[in-house]
């Protein structure tokens, strides 16, 4: 397994499987199968693809731990930044085919329909993380200043559940899973907080 | 000027039947039994006359027509309910006419449907969501009904009630919203000739995700006033709760009509998509059909009564 972890190849498989919804929503929409109203197809896809993303990508931390496999941090970066990817395809999506790039409808609907609000809060909250997402950029932060920076990734997860809470008219089960796995991610963190909280008191007393 | 022919080919004629069927019968699986059931639902409705309430504008294909429904006793995702519900049994059916009036009775479709002449009417549907299509639905005035059930002076408004049994409708049990689905209009507005009881569209029955067997349409307001598979009609003296306004009060009103000035609090009413339309076209107020029911609303404050 850690092995496989380390292989070379892993990577470039795992950034086509990442391309693959993307992929699968090309190929449907040339045949035709994206139903009666393609752009809300193509709207829900994207959000739901940068909503996963984002769990996926919370979930390497404490899969890391609970299964030993510290080699996943190898994949942490692709994946946040696919997160950012879809995250900006459904931007796209909306403010070309949905407002057509009215400056004064989308600001209308930012400011005034509370579910945007929140979407948008969630994909800014991403850009400085997309943007600091290199070698360079850890290095000239500093890790400590970089990993603050980073939590971040916390609030575009929490806005996006938000969002699509917001969206739906009465189903709300599958923005209450997306919550309730977030919930879970977060709590999985909680011991090992705690634990790096008691070690940085340790030092800071000795 | 558009020069508005009668078609005299059927429009179930021109969409090959064979597509729709095969696509049912692939989205139900077992292909015999299937095919039999799509046949059964494709019964054509004869003889229809045309109605002067019929627009010219290109119609929403069959297809999109039946697959692109919202029927959340079958599933909240628009695909549901033409997967869902294939299997939803339609016969025997019975439709009640109760409360404030002075022939209260019990009909099943067929007693029902013999009750006027059928017509087409072509009207267009605006979904409070921001979609809209041009549907060609079969039915008559639901003010030939209504009449039929002579509403007494204390009948002010009208309750309609949907079918709803869990076993037929599993996934109702996670729409979000109260069961059976209810709706309501003021007795004006149910006796306007505009407001239709449905029994077909494009021809034939109409299919289960679209309301079978019998169905309301009130073109003039968002889609979920016009209620699907109708087996209660009440007289009633009050203004009846309606299901998406008790969901919801503040988004979803009583009158719902279609205004462009008054947005949904999530989202602008303004412009639609029009089901097969790239570009979004403006909303019109009372969905265009304002010089037949603007007077019912006069003096009404429509920004107070959403």
């Amino acid at each position: 397994m850690a092995s496989l972890l380390r292989s070379r190849w892993l990577k470039p498989v795992v950034f086509l499987l990442c391309l693959l919804p993307l992929g699968l929503l090309i190929l449907r929409g040339f045949q035709g199968e994206l139903g009666a109203n393609p752009i809300e197809y193509i709207t829900h896809a994207t959000g739901d693809w940068t909503m996963r993303f984002l769990l996926i990508t919370l979930s390497i931390t404490p899969v890391r731990r609970i299964a030993k496999q510290p080699d996943l941090i190898r994949f942490r970066r692709m994946l946040g930044l696919f997160s950012f990817f879809y995250g900006c395809l459904h931007l796209m999506t909306w403010m070309w085919l949905d407002k057509f790039f009215d400056p004064g409808e989308m600001w209308a609907d930012v400011v005034k329909r509370r579910f945007i609000t929140a979407g948008m809060v969630g994909f800014v909250a991403m850009i400085p993380l997309a943007f600091t997402s290199t070698r360079g950029w850890i290095r000239r932060l500093g890790g400590r200043n970089w990993q603050r920076l980073h939590r971040l990734i916390y609030v575009s997860a929490a806005a996006g559940v938000v969002h699509y809470y917001w969206l739906v008219k009465s189903d709300i089960r599958l923005p209450a899973l997306y919550a309730g796995i977030l919930a879970i991610l977060l709590l999985l963190r909680a011991p090992f907080a705690r634990r790096q909280a008691a070690v940085r008191a340790g030092t800071a007393s000795g | 000027m558009l020069i508005r022919k009668a078609p005299e080919i059927r429009y179930s004629e021109v969409t090959p039947k064979q597509v729709y069927l095969n696509r049912r019968r692939f989205l139900a699986g077992a292909a015999g039994l299937a095919l039999a059931k799509g046949e059964a639902a494709g019964a054509k409705l004869e003889n229809l006359r045309k109605s002067e309430f019929s627009t010219n504008e290109p119609m929403t294909p069959y297809k999109d027509v039946t697959t692109y429904n919202n029927f959340y006793e079958f599933g909240t995702g628009k695909a549901d309910p033409a997967r869902n519900a294939t299997k939803f049994q339609t016969e025997p059916w019975q439709l009640k006419v109760e409360g404030h009036c002075n022939n209260p009775k019990t009909y099943d479709t067929d007693s029902l449907r013999r009750l006027a002449p059928l017509e087409e009417r072509i009207y267009r549907m605006r979904c409070v969501e921001g979609w809209s299509m041009v549907i060609p639905w079969i039915g008559y005035p639901l003010a030939a009904l209504l009449k039929q059930a002579e509403p007494t002076d204390k009948a002010k408004y009208v309750a309609f009630e949907s079918y709803y049994e869990s076993r037929q409708m599993p996934r109702g049990r996670y729409a979000g919203i109260d069961l059976p689905y209810r709706e309501g209009l003021r007795l004006d507005e149910a006796m306007h000739p505009l407001t239709l009881l449905c029994f077909g569209l494009y021809g034939d029955v109409l299919p289960n995700q679209n309301g079978a067997p019998v169905r309301l349409v009130v073109p003039w307001k968002y889609g979920f006033k016009s209620i699907k598979s109708l087996v209660k009609i009440r007289l009633a003296d009050k203004q009846p709760s309606t299901t998406w306004s008790i969901s919801n009060p503040r988004e979803y009103g009583f009158y719902s009509n279609v205004n462009p000035q008054v947005d949904h609090p999530r989202w602008s009413q303004a412009s639609e998509r029009r089901i097969g339309e790239f570009f979004k076209r403006k909303t019109l107020m009372f969905n265009g059909y304002g010089e037949h029911v603007a007077p019912l609303y006069d003096g009404l404050d429509l920004k107070k009564n959403y």
